[in-house]
This record gives structure tokens, sequence and C-alpha cells, in this order.
């Protein structure tokens, strides 16, 4: 009775989870571009003292509004004598933290909500007209009214996306928990006595975590953009802080005299939401959710 | 202990099952008022004996696999009793069940479904000694590796994923899991039914070689007749719900005295052409649980209805020692 049933356990089929993703993720070129732009905006954030040459908010009158590929200047000087790729590169590290404290905050509740409408039928109704409340105001104007009601300043900017995220998240959690929730092996640990917390935290969500990771890539592109929006506005980031949509706000005076100081933020504003729009797409499609029952 | 002793074979009763019925709300409308119920198991009363293996028969949606399930309390109990070495066990609190739960035990029928995907098989088997007892981590390792020997795996299996793993060695992992807490109990859910047959037969032979060296019961369910004859001492018979014919294994197959396990049997194919044999077909598809006929249950599709089956339900009782039937013409021959 000890015979095991011969199988072809191909070496192939034992490489880990991550590695299957990263393979399947690097068959997609865009994807590719994506990641790497990505990872030189995370480092050209982590290393901004090293490859910046100057101060961003040290202003020098006397080389106000050079053009760009000046020396000294490659990306030129705002109307402050400020040099732009040093702004840029501080505008990076603004972008991508503000942007990740959003997608965390907002995935922290979207996560919790969504986790018990789903798993207890009896708070479903309630969770889910809570959400559907913030969903029916329309997103920047929500971030408008939480930045009106706790006054302007990038982590209060933040704040507003990440609320403005809950719905969303909250959402696709509960679609999957709830197909989750019925498969054998969540019964299988009921059978075995497991509790509520351990089932949700232990089973159910490593497997509702493929599309978990999509939302928050996508929605990394969405908060940049809205964290730019919110300070072109006035409503984020005050002067003299590098953000980006600030930068487009200042610089939009200058328009024809000095185009590049709207031309260059803007690009970087279009690169970084179309780095992780692309990504979130190719991982979508690497974290297929059957791959691990295909061989 | 008031149990009628059979024989001395079978001296103690496990579990004891008395009026059991699980229904299904069914709920429709604006405010969700319930509109009916879908009878599941309907007053199911038999006892299980330690070391015994009970098997249930029926068609699918008959509520085989509801019972089991309602016995495990994954599914709350509609009404009646259930006992387990003599205590009630329906009404205990989550923390009073935990010692029922290290008791009894389910097998699943999908190897594929039920261990998460995510989840390396040494740790699926180690959180099950982590819920239930306060080994260190190097014992629990070694209880899994025990385990997975003990179930024909192998120790180096302990750091792989389930999707690497055939259906039958995923099935042996089922099993181990359910094994790990030494639990008097098992119920199979149509255990090997998703099985090859030959990987079933060593599955079978796992099981009934655990059974020995443990004393185990199990309650096994299954629609595969054969399986069931080749692993079970008795048979429980059910039809939309309700238990049609109960008895040991011989008695079942050779004598039966339902109608409708005349016409299960009748259905089993022979490999022997030239033998004499009278197929009862059933018409008619079995009625809606949620509006089961008035009578008998089985008077629309039974080829020896009566009057008397459309207006009175029959009885499930001991036509011979040990032999239940419910049937107004139980052992009449057609």
């Amino acid at each position: 009775m000890t015979t095991v049933e011969t199988v072809g356990l191909k070496e192939k089929k034992r490489e880990k989870y991550i590695v299957t993703t990263l393979r399947r993720l690097f068959k997609n070129k865009l994807a590719i571009v994506g990641l790497v732009i990505v990872l030189l905006q995370i480092l050209m954030a982590v290393f901004a003292p090293m490859i910046t040459t100057h101060d961003p908010i040290k202003q020098t009158l006397a080389d106000s509004e050079l053009p760009m590929f000046s020396p000294g200047h490659w990306l030129g000087t705002d109307n402050y004598g400020r040099d732009v790729w040093s702004r840029i590169v501080y505008g990076a590290r603004i972008s991508l933290v503000v942007g990740s404290i959003a997608v965390a905050l907002g995935l922290i509740g979207g996560v919790i909500l969504g986790m018990l409408a789903g798993y207890y039928r009896k708070l479903d109704a309630i969770i889910m007209r809570f959400v559907d409340l913030l969903f029916s105001f329309p997103g920047i104007l929500l971030a408008m009214l939480i930045i009106a009601i706790l006054g302007t300043s990038l982590v209060n900017v933040a704040i507003a996306i990440s609320i403005w995220s809950i719905p969303t998240c909250a959402r696709i959690v509960r679609g999957s928990v709830l197909s989750i929730k019925e498969k054998e092996y969540i019964m299988a640990m009921r059978s075995m006595g497991a509790s509520d917390l351990r089932i949700m935290v232990r089973h159910i969500l490593p497997n509702a975590s493929a599309p978990i990771i999509v939302f928050a890539t996508m929605r990394m592109a969405t908060a940049i953009l809205s964290t730019a929006s919110l300070s072109y506005l006035g409503l984020g980031a005050q002067p003299p802080t590098p953000e980006w949509g600030a930068m487009i706000s200042q610089g939009q005076a200058f328009m024809w005299s000095s185009p590049h100081l709207t031309i260059v933020p803007g690009i970087a504003i279009m690169l970084t939401v179309f780095a992780f729009n692309v990504l979130g797409d190719g991982l979508r499609d690497a974290l297929d959710p059957n791959m691990d029952l295909q061989d | 202990m008031e149990t009628t002793v059979k024989s001395p074979s079978k001296p103690e009763v496990l579990l004891e099952l008395n009026g059991v019925k699980k229904y299904f709300p069914i709920k429709g409308g604006i405010l969700k008022r319930v509109q009916g119920n879908v009878k599941a198991v309907e007053s199911v009363s038999l006892k299980l004996y330690k070391g015994e293996s009970l098997g249930v028969v029926g068609e699918s949606g008959c509520g085989k696999s509801t019972l089991g399930r309602t016995i495990l309390g994954l599914e709350e109990l509609t009404d009646g009793k259930i006992k387990f070495n003599n205590e009630e066990i329906q009404d205990l609190k989550r923390k009073e069940k935990k010692k029922f739960v290290k008791e009894m035990q389910m097998i699943f029928q999908d190897p594929y479904a039920s261990l998460n995907p995510r989840q390396r098989v040494g740790h699926a088997l180690d959180e099950v000694f982590k819920m239930h007892t306060n080994l260190s981590a190097q014992e629990r390792k070694n209880a899994v590796v025990d385990l997975l020997k003990e179930v024909g795996l192998k120790a180096e299996h302990y750091d792989r994923y389930p999707h690497e793993f055939s259906g039958g060695q995923r099935q042996r992992i089922g099993i181990a899991r359910a094994i790990a807490l030494n639990p008097q109990f098992i119920i199979c859910d149509e255990a090997v039914s998703a099985l090859d047959v030959s990987v079933q037969a060593q599955v079978l032979k796992l099981l009934k070689a655990l059974q020995k060296k443990y004393n185990l019961s199990y309650l096994f369910i299954s629609h595969d007749l054969g399986v069931i004859r080749y692993f079970c001492d008795r048979v429980l018979v059910m039809y939309l719900g309700h238990t049609v014919e109960m008895s040991d294994v011989s008695r079942i197959f050779n004598n039966p005295l339902h109608p409708y396990t005349r016409a299960l049997l009748s259905a089993i194919p022979r490999p022997n052409m030239n033998a004499k044999r009278e197929r009862i077909r059933l018409v008619g598809d079995m009625p809606n649980p949620s509006n089961p006929p008035s009578g008998c249950v089985f008077h629309t599709r039974c080829p020896m209805a009566q009057e008397v089956c459309k207006v009175d339900r029959p009885e499930f009782i001991e036509h011979e020692e040990g032999h239940f039937a419910a049937c107004h013409f139980a052992g009449v021959k057609l």
C-alpha cells in the first residue's frame, strides 16, 4: 500500500510561483518597458541627491528661465532659476511616496472591507451600501472635499486619494472572496475547526492576491496622476515643493517664453502613468489565477 | 448503553443520528422572505458503530453530501439530534466543539480543490497540528513527515505545492490531513470518485489499512455501488433526502427490500453478458426537493406504487434484524 503513484514530476514544475509569474511577465515587451521605467524612477527617487547637480528649491535669479540644454542645466531652469532636472528627480520622490502611501492606505481599507463583506453575508449589505456611497462621488470631487476638510498638504492628498481607492478595491476583493469562499479547501479548513480569521488571512487572502496586486499597480498610476492634478489645482504640494503637477501650474504663466517648464513635468507624469498602467496590464496576464492548476 | 447490540463484532455506537433534518430556505422577493425550503435531508435516524464503514448511496441531489456536512457541523442543523460518543453535539458552542473536531474529520471529493493551491503540502499539514496541539515546531515537522510516510508519500514532498502532485497523491494528502489528529470518525465524501480506477483501488486499500490500524469508522458517501460493495460493511440508501433502506452489504446486494434499491442495483453494469437479469428502469426525474411528493416520496417513479403510497408515508422500520426499509411493500416482488 505504500506505493506512490509514479508521476512525471518535471523539474520545470518545481519552480516557485513568483518565478513563473516573472517569466510570464517578461514575455510581454510592453510590460518590460513599464517595469524598466518604474525601476528607473525608483532608482531616481532613492539616489536623488547623487544624480542631481542643484538644490531643487534653491533660487538663482540670475539664471532664470534658461532654455533646455544650457550648460549646467540640461533641462533648463524655471523663472526663479531653479534647476528643472533636479526638481523633476525630487518630484519623482514625492510622486512615488505619495502614490505608495495612498495606494497602501486604500488597500488596507479596501481589503478589510471587501474581506468582511465577502465573508460575512450579514455585513455584506451594510458595507457595500457604504461603498456605493463612496462610489457615488466623482473621484476628484471627493478628494477635494476631503482636502477642504483636512487642509492642503501632501499627506492629506494621500489620504484623500486613498479614501477614493477604497470602494474599487473593496469590490474587487469582495468578488474574489465570494468565489474563493466556496472552494472546497476553505470547507476543509472549516471542517478542521480553523477560525474565521485564520481562514481569511491564511487561505483566502493569498488566493485573492493576484487581482489585488494588479489593482495596486494600476492604482499607482491613478494616484500619481491625481496627486499631480490636485497639486496643479493648488490643493496638494505647496511651493516651493518640487511636485510635478505644481511645476506645470507654475510653468503655465511662461508657456510661450519657456515651454519646457510645462512640457518636461508633463512628460514625466505621462511616462510614469503609462509605465504603471502597462505594468499592471502585464501583471494581469502573468498572474493568471488558474496557472497553478495547469501543467 | 441503551443501544441494541447487534453482534459481538460491532459493540459500541459511535455516532447516532435522531431525526436529523437539513432544510435550505429559499428566499425571494424584495424583502428576501423565506418562500419555501429545499428539504435536503429529511428525518434521518441511524447508528454508526465503532470500526465500521457505513456506505451512503443515492442519486446526485439525494442529500448524501449534505448529510455528511451536517454531521460535521459545516451546515447548520435544522432539526434533530446528533450524538457522538453518547454526547449530544448539535448545540455545542464553537469552543466546546473543538474536541469533537479532532474526532471527526472529512475527506473531500475533489483532490484538486480541497488543498489550498498557495500552501506547501507540509505547511498545510503543519497547520492542523498548530491549531489543535501545543507541539513545538520541530515536533510538528516530525509529525508531518511521519504522516506523509503513513499515507505512502515521502518526506521530500514536504516543501511541494499541491499542483506538483497527481490526483491520487493529492487524495493521500487529504487523507493525511484527516488522520492527523487521530480521529475516530471520518466522512469520505465521494473520496475516490474523482480518481482513475487503478488509483481508486490504491486509495481504498490505504483507507482500509488505516481503518484496521486505528479502528476508524467511516461514513462513506459514494454513488458507485461497486466501490461501496468492496469497501463498506453496511449501506444506507437515500432518495430525495429520505432514508430508503439500510442493511449490511450482502443483504442490500442480494436481498434488497425497497424497489428503489432494486432499481439502483439493476443499473450496475455486469461483465457477464449472458447473465439473466431484469433491468428496472425508473421513469422521469427525481422530484423537486422543495416540493416533495405526498405520501411515499418515491411513489412518482416506483414501479409498484399503489394508492396507499400516494397518501401514507411509509416508516423507516426494521423488517428483518438489522435490515431497515421504508416501503409499504418491502420485500414484495414485482
